[in-house]
């Protein structure tokens, strides 16, 4: 069951300043509203995973890792290999993430994350087939969010993507009935390079790439990936409250303009070539 | 796989004959459980849902009550014998998702600071699923609420919409839902002019998401206008026998 969430008291003095600040077109750590804080990635920082990267936004920290490994299909896609994106939000992050089974905002995540991947059809799982219905490859995202500062959503897109774009996979050989791992590698093929746009929504004013505070504050978020070509491929309000279809409409705008900008910061290293 | 799925008929009629902007045939009854304090079912297409709400009563264990207003819990859920192939019980990562969706899609909804310290449960049974019943289960979850005589700052209806072979439609059935390029399932309230539920995945553009937004609207309000029918008719059947 799905039980309303308690949120982290935070003072009224410092809800009233974000709203104070807001309507001034501010915001308390300095940005403006449409403004993203700043990102860092950091490439293959784990070396036993096929692919992975650290990527800092702001003092939010998500590291993601891809592994690699062949499994049975699914009767649905005999010929596709499988993806697999779990997040954890690991207790060392924040004292609201706790030990156990994944919470619904993990899980909920790590969808989102997914539908980011497999819906821009940046992963071809049709060319990840080994032997049709019997071998495939699987590929594991494993999100970890390391330091909790807001919006991991964005951070962990721009992460996993990021992972993937660098990851190398094993080549197997079927020998007989046997499917045997050589020491050959082939580079996989990233074919988009989606971005989310995530909203904090205080009153009627909005905010980009929230921080902590503001997610806190706000009465629900909005978030948007955006296509290479500026089609979108997932969108989620999390969060109570009510957006008006007007507002939605603006928020498509401001993703298609903002992620142009955030792709390039975010992919550089992919794009340049390093990976 | 292999075969193509046809969605579309050449007099450019969708699988189930409807036009690209018709519901699909929908039958809503309220008060139809005998202990819950409000409860619902709907059918829309082949789907049919069952909604029940619990409450306003006391939260317990004491720790997940709020002081300033009341608590929601809610729990999608699909009958094992919903689906073509059985669905195992235990609560999917769909599920578990989907009832947190739904909560935050009603929360906005529910005048929650007349009723501090308390918690009201909402329970959404699928008993046969045909794409949509996110957005069928949300329907019938209002009006649990209003039959609860829960004040509520109005009523809201969901719909999907999305894209199918390059097409913009209504109310995805289930073969839609699972071939088409494009699901957006949204829940709107007409008087308040808010989208309390919104999702999308699939590929769509930004005209396409627009156009398909307001076509989300459009059938809202048509929806609204049934959840009103339904609870007149629940209410005015109680007047008769006082």
């Amino acid at each position: 069951m799905s039980i309303t969430e308690q949120r982290p008291i935070i003072s009224k003095l410092e809800q009233q300043e974000l709203r104070r600040l807001l309507a001034e077109n501010r915001r308390i750590d300095g940005r403006s509203p449409l403004q993203y804080r700043n990102i860092s990635v950091q490439l293959g920082y784990v070396e036993k995973a096929e692919g992975s990267a650290l990527v800092e936004l702001g003092n939010t920290k998500v590291l993601a890792a891809v592994k690699i490994g062949i499994a049975v299909p699914f009767a649905d896609t005999p010929n596709e290999g499988i993806l697999i994106v779990n997040a954890e939000l690991v207790p060392l992050a924040s004292p609201t993430f706790e030990p156990g089974p994944p919470s619904e905002e993990s899980i909920s995540l790590s969808r989102y994350v997914d539908r980011s991947i497999r819906e821009s059809k940046s992963i071809d799982l049709s060319s990840l087939c080994i032997v049709p219905g019997r071998s495939v490859y699987s590929l594991y995202v494993d999100l970890y969010i390391l330091d909790y500062d807001g919006n991991l959503i964005d951070a962990s897109v721009i992460a996993s993507v990021n992972a993937l774009g660098i990851t190398n996979m094993p080549r197997y050989v079927v020998e007989g009935q046997a499917i045997k791992k050589t020491d050959e590698y082939f580079k996989l093929e990233l074919k988009d390079h989606p971005v989310s746009l995530t909203y904090a929504f205080l009153d009627d004013k909005y905010v980009v790439d929230p921080c902590l505070s503001e997610e806190y504050a706000s009465d629900f978020t909005v978030s948007m990936t955006v296509k290479s070509d500026d089609r979108f491929c997932a969108i989620q309000k999390n969060g109570g409250g009510m957006i008006s279809p007007r507002r939605v409409i603006e928020l498509l705008d401001r993703s298609v303009e903002l992620g142009k900008e955030l792709r390039t910061v975010a992919y550089r290293q992919l794009t340049s070539g390093n990976g | 796989m292999g075969e193509k799925i046809v969605l579309f008929s050449e007099d450019g009629k969708r699988s189930d004959g409807r036009g690209l902007d018709e519901l699909r045939p929908i039958r809503i009854k309220v008060g139809v459980l005998s202990n819950a304090q409000g409860s619902a079912y709907i059918e829309q297409g082949k789907n049919k849902i069952l909604a029940a709400v619990y409450g306003p009563k006391e939260a317990l264990p004491k720790h997940i009550s709020l002081p300033d207003r009341c608590i929601l819990r809610c729990r999608y859920h699909m009958a094992p014998f919903s689906t073509t192939e059985r669905k195992s019980p235990a609560p999917s990562r769909r599920e578990i998702e989907l009832s947190m969706v739904l909560r935050n899609a009603l929360e906005p909804l529910v005048m929650t600071s007349l009723f501090p310290r308390t918690v009201i449960d909402i329970f959404i049974e699928v008993l046969q699923a045909d794409g949509g019943t996110r957005c069928a289960g949300l329907t019938a979850a209002v009006l649990a609420l209003a039959d609860a005589g829960i004040p509520l700052r109005g009523l809201a209806a969901a719909c999907a919409v999305g894209k199918a072979d390059g097409k913009i439609v209504v109310d995805l059935n289930d073969l839609e839902d699972k071939y088409g390029e494009a699901d957006m399932p949204v829940a709107y309230n007409p008087t308040l002019d808010g989208i309390t539920l919104l999702q999308m995945d699939g590929i769509m553009s930004k005209e396409e998401v627009e156009q398909a937004l307001s076509l989300a609207i459009t059938a809202t309000q048509k929806m609204h206008k049934m959840q009103v029918d339904a609870l007149r008719e629940r209410f005015s059947v109680q007047r008769r026998e006082v």
